[in-house]
């Protein structure tokens, strides 16, 4: 996914938008104290050490010389005291107003998506509320342009965080706490996130696709994520499907319309319809579906699936298989 | 009164004692504070440590113990550069194989506990106990076998850490080890437990070191010596003594909440029985972001030691200087959940850390200006101390600024636990601590040795690590906003990272280089430098009153202050005290404001009990790694030490009665 975008300042929601604000007035007001402060640094070095009045340790300092010339510097750190005051203050009252506009999101109509970490990938329920338009997947959400994301977000095993830096900042997801956290994307498009929260071995390889499509093609892309998986076609996949849900993989996964019904691990249903696999450690095709499952330790050492022990007929199978569940 | 060659008259201690009297005792009863020179080798004599080995575990002097310190957590300085290194090229190509995650996890989860427990807070506090004594001007520390003990325990606390990552049980849940993923669920085999114990031992060693630092400030400063007339350094000192009183007990309770939950089930962290994970979190940073100040105000305090010398002029606005440190020792212990931001803590009460933590800022704002005025009105010299310390108002200001920025709750959503993070703390850690530190050693190493490094090579290692300092870590700022999460082992080419952090990874290569240098110089300059005399650099405190080393009992008779700025004022009697015996380790007890004398005591002899207690302490803590009755057992050696530790002694006792009695 090289075209996804992960860029703090290149915003494309509205609060990411706010965030670039604050961040561009802070960047602007600390670049001029650092100019002035290094700037008296300077003069400071320059004036103490003009026309040979550079000291010598070799002589002992007038003692007597100090207190009568200090008043005027005592006024210019007076001064420089208080005006540093003043700027903070303000840059802390920019700070609290980003902080309400954030939190002002309208919320109406929105798209409601149940987020649960795990180490190390990211589950998606998306309608929960509702057991007709519920459906689940992992580690690629889709959203609409325009209207608002409100995500819950548990965590299942360790703490973990939800950072898309394109659209929003971050929020923890903690064990035994649920939080909220809206967002909205303005503009379609491919943003990458990442767990941000060190969450143990495979912490690097936890990404997050969020993929912002117009209105008509999301509504389409939730219909098909509703159906069951697809039935294979040829001899091929109907073995694949048969080692799939007749083996140990549903204990784990599960795919729509079968007996595979586990919760352990990504939902399998539309596994085909996602561009990465593995949190987006490597790219989704009949091929690489066969590697990670073979052997996934090689692919992503420490997740938590073990390798197969599969003849190479059977892994072509399986990887037709799940390329065939669009 | 009595009166010496400088015809300038001593303050007396005990009735005068011209030594005719007869006595019990056989010897002679010599005092101090006399140019007769049976008194300074009978001094000589009494605070020198014999050659042996078993007198090298028993010594209880200052100057040893905070030397060993500082070579010690500078050991540690190396290991911990090391590891940064190798993560360094671990990330400077996308997808690379050079360390595999689990080792990676376990590097910098190291690195950053070495950095922060084993190096940056053991090395300030190494510095206050060796200088600390010299400035106030005593002849030891207020509790010497506790230092001695605390020193062990830090060693072996250290040795226990990395013994534990060579056999590939380092810690790997990170600096903070946050539960669940050190907790017993997720925490693999020992490795939090190692974690765990480390941090009970480095922090018994700092609170130890901290309570024998603050008393001999408030008690045993010389005579004359008032609050206000202290040096900056011994405030910056105190301050940190008593934030780390405060703040350390609060760790050390948490990592053996999670030990209790790892080892007999407890479920303090553990939701599912009404446990809660962000507990831990509030623990930590209670305790980690005042730690954060333990490591810069005594860097604060080296810089006010230092620009005074080189600007030659007293210290502009000495008070503002004194409050501003006491400030920010207790504004520290109000910006904790600042580190919290992402979690679901409330809203309102995250509004008032921001507010804090820009508070914070003014205080430190305030002596960058003191320090700018005391240059800007002085008349300079510059020397490699004073560059280190220029080098440290470049990249402590950058470090500053952005903390602010991640003071700022919505800010701080966006650039928390990334790349920009790392550079933040590392310019505050490095331009706040450690060239503050080098700038120190440049500055005390005539006194600790009596011999000058390099000005050529402490120029070469100021630039170069000047320069590679800002190009290793100012692209980490642009690599956070670009979205690089902290503690990844490795990224894809297509996040576009690969550049910024090759150009990170050459500046860390130009780091190493450096730190070669520092080592050429240290090296060769211990055996071959120049040597120092007393004050090298015509400095105004005590400490540069002495010989270089100082002498074992520190001064030959006690001085008695009259400036703050004693060696540059105009002498005015009385100079200093006279009467303490030279025949047993003796000191002067003084009041806490105005040094005012107030008791004579002796100072404990060195003993092998210190050492042995912390033997003791080890067997209980490894004990209790793997076993829940070892935990009880354990006890029974540190009980054994501390019984013969504290076992009074006749002979001590009878000699220090017959001083009492007098005449």
């Amino acid at each position: 996914m090289s075209e996804a975008l992960h860029d703090v300042q290149a915003p494309m929601g509205p609060q990411a938008s706010a965030l670039f604000d604050l961040w561009t007035i802070m960047l602007i007001v600390c670049a001029l104290v650092f100019v002035l402060v290094m700037t008296a640094l300077i003069l400071a070095l320059w004036r103490a050490r003009r026309g040979g009045r550079g000291g010598s340790l070799a002589t002992l300092p007038d003692m007597a010389r100090h207190p009568r010339r200090d008043s005027a510097v005592r006024r210019a750190v007076g001064w420089a005291t208080a005006v540093s005051t003043v700027m903070l203050v303000g840059l802390l009252f920019a700070s609290f107003l980003t902080d309400r506009a954030i939190a002002r999101l309208p919320l109406d109509d929105a798209v409601q998506i149940e987020l649960v970490a795990h180490q190390f990938w990211w589950e998606a329920r998306y309608d929960v509320h509702d057991p007709k338009l519920a459906f689940f997947t992992a580690n690629e959400l889709h959203v609409p342009v325009g209207r608002p994301v409100l995500v819950t977000l548990r965590a299942d095993d360790v703490i973990h965080s939800f950072w898309v830096p394109s659209l929003h900042g971050k929020k923890d997801l903690i064990p035994g706490r649920v939080s909220t956290f809206a967002f909205r994307a303005d503009k379609s498009g491919v943003y990458r996130g990442q767990c941000a929260e060190f969450c143990g071995y495979q912490h690097a390889h936890m990404t997050l696709f969020v993929f912002a499509d117009d209105p008509a093609d999301y509504e389409r892309w939730s219909a098909a994520q509703r159906d069951p998986a697809v039935e294979p076609t040829n001899p091929v996949e109907r073995r694949g499907r048969d080692l799939v849900v007749g083996t140990t993989c549903g204990l784990c996964h599960a795919i729509g319309g079968t007996n595979a019904q586990g919760r352990r691990a990504p939902d399998l249903t539309h596994i085909a319809s996602r561009t990465t696999i593995g949190a987006g450690t490597v790219a989704n095709s009949e091929s690489s579906l066969a590697d990670w499952v073979a052997d996934p330790q090689r692919l992503k050492p420490g997740v938590n699936m073990p390798p197969h022990d599969y003849n190479a007929e059977d892994l072509a199978a399986i990887g037709a298989y799940l390329a065939s569940l669009k | 009164m009595t009166t010496r060659d400088d015809a300038l008259p001593a303050t007396e201690v005990g009735r005068v004692d011209d030594g005719a009297a007869p006595r019990r005792s056989s010897r002679p009863k010599l005092r101090d504070g006399t140019d007769d020179p049976r008194v300074l080798k009978s001094l000589e004599a009494t605070w020198t440590d014999d050659r042996k080995l078993i007198a090298w575990l028993c010594t209880n002097d200052h100057k040893t113990i905070g030397r060993r310190i500082i070579v010690t957590a500078l050991g540690f300085f190396a290991a911990a550069g090391v590891m940064g290194g190798l993560m360094r090229h671990q990330l400077a190509t996308p997808n690379s194989t050079l360390v595999g995650p689990d080792f990676y996890n376990q590097l910098f989860s190291m690195h950053g506990t070495t950095m922060m427990f084993l190096f940056a807070v053991p090395v300030m506090q190494g510095f206050a106990l060796y200088l600390v004594p010299l400035m106030v001007g005593t002849r030891n520390t207020a509790f010497p076998r506790m230092s001695a003990c605390a020193y062990w325990l830090y060693l072996f606390g250290g040795l226990l850490l990395f013994g534990a990552f060579a056999t590939n049980t380092g810690a790997d849940a990170g600096w903070f080890s946050y539960v669940p993923l050190s907790g017993p669920q997720y925490g693999i085999g020992k490795r939090p437990d190692f974690w765990n114990m480390l941090v009970t031992y480095s922090e018994a060693t700092g609170l130890m070191l901290a309570v024998d630092i603050a008393t001999t400030i408030l008690k045993m400063r010389a005579p004359g010596m008032s609050l206000r007339r202290m040096p900056l350094f011994a405030w910056a000192s105190l301050v940190t003594s008593i934030m780390i009183i405060f703040a350390m007990p609060m760790v050390m309770l948490g990592a053996n909440l999670v030990q209790f939950d790892r080892m007999v089930g407890t479920h303090f962290f553990n939701p599912a029985e009404g446990g809660d994970p962000l507990l831990w979190q509030h623990i930590f940073w209670f305790f980690g972001h005042p730690e954060v100040y333990f490591i810069f105000v005594p860097a604060l305090g080296f810089i006010s030691a230092i620009i005074p010398t080189f600007a030659r002029r007293p210290m502009f606005g000495y008070d503002a200087v004194v409050l501003s440190l006491i400030a920010t020792g207790f504004l520290s212990f109000g910006l904790w959940v600042h580190h919290m931001f992402a979690t679901n803590v409330p809203e309102l009460g995250k509004s008032f850390f921001t507010a804090m933590s820009f508070m914070i800022a003014i205080p430190t704002a305030l002596q960058i200006f003191c320090w700018i005025a005391t240059l800007w009105t002085g008349r300079i010299v510059i020397r490699t101390p004073l560059l280190f310390v220029l080098g440290f108002f470049f990249i402590l200001m950058i470090g500053g600024l952005t903390g602010i920025m991640l003071g700022s709750v919505p800010l701080d959503l966006q650039v928390h636990d990334t790349f920009f993070v790392v550079a933040h703390l590392h310019y505050v850690l490095i331009g706040g601590a450690v060239f503050p530190m080098f700038a120190a050693i440049y500055y005390w190493f005539p006194k600790i040795t009596g011999r000058m490094l390099s000005e050529r090579l402490g120029r070469w290692h100021f630039w170069l690590f000047f320069i590679g300092m800002n190009t290793t870590f100012f692209p980490m700022h642009i690599l956070g906003l670009h979205g690089m999460t902290r503690r990844v082992y490795t990224y894809g080419p297509e996040t576009g990272w690969s550049m910024l952090n090759m150009t990170a990874t050459i500046g860390q290569v130009i780091n190493d280089l450096s730190m070669f240098l520092f080592v050429l110089n240290i090296g060769w300059n211990f055996f071959r430098g120049e040597r120092a005399g007393d004050n090298p650099w015509s400095a105004p405190t005590l400490e540069w009153s002495v010989s270089s080393p100082p002498p074992p009992y520190n001064f030959a008779a006690l001085p008695v202050v009259s400036a703050l700025y004693p060696l540059w004022a105009p002498k005015r009697p009385p100079t200093h005290v006279r009467g303490l015996s030279a025949q047993i380790r003796e000191g002067l007890a003084t009041t806490v404001l105005d040094a005012k004398p107030d008791v004579r005591y002796a100072y404990p002899s060195p003993t092998i009990w210190p050492f042995l207690a912390a033997v003791g302490v080890s067997i209980w803590l490894v004990w209790s790694i793997w076993s829940v009755p070892g935990f009880a057992w354990g006890l029974i050696a540190p009980t054994i030490a501390f019984i013969g530790w504290y076992w009074p002694s006749k002979r001590e006792a009878l000699e220090e009665l017959e001083w009492e009695k007098e005449p």
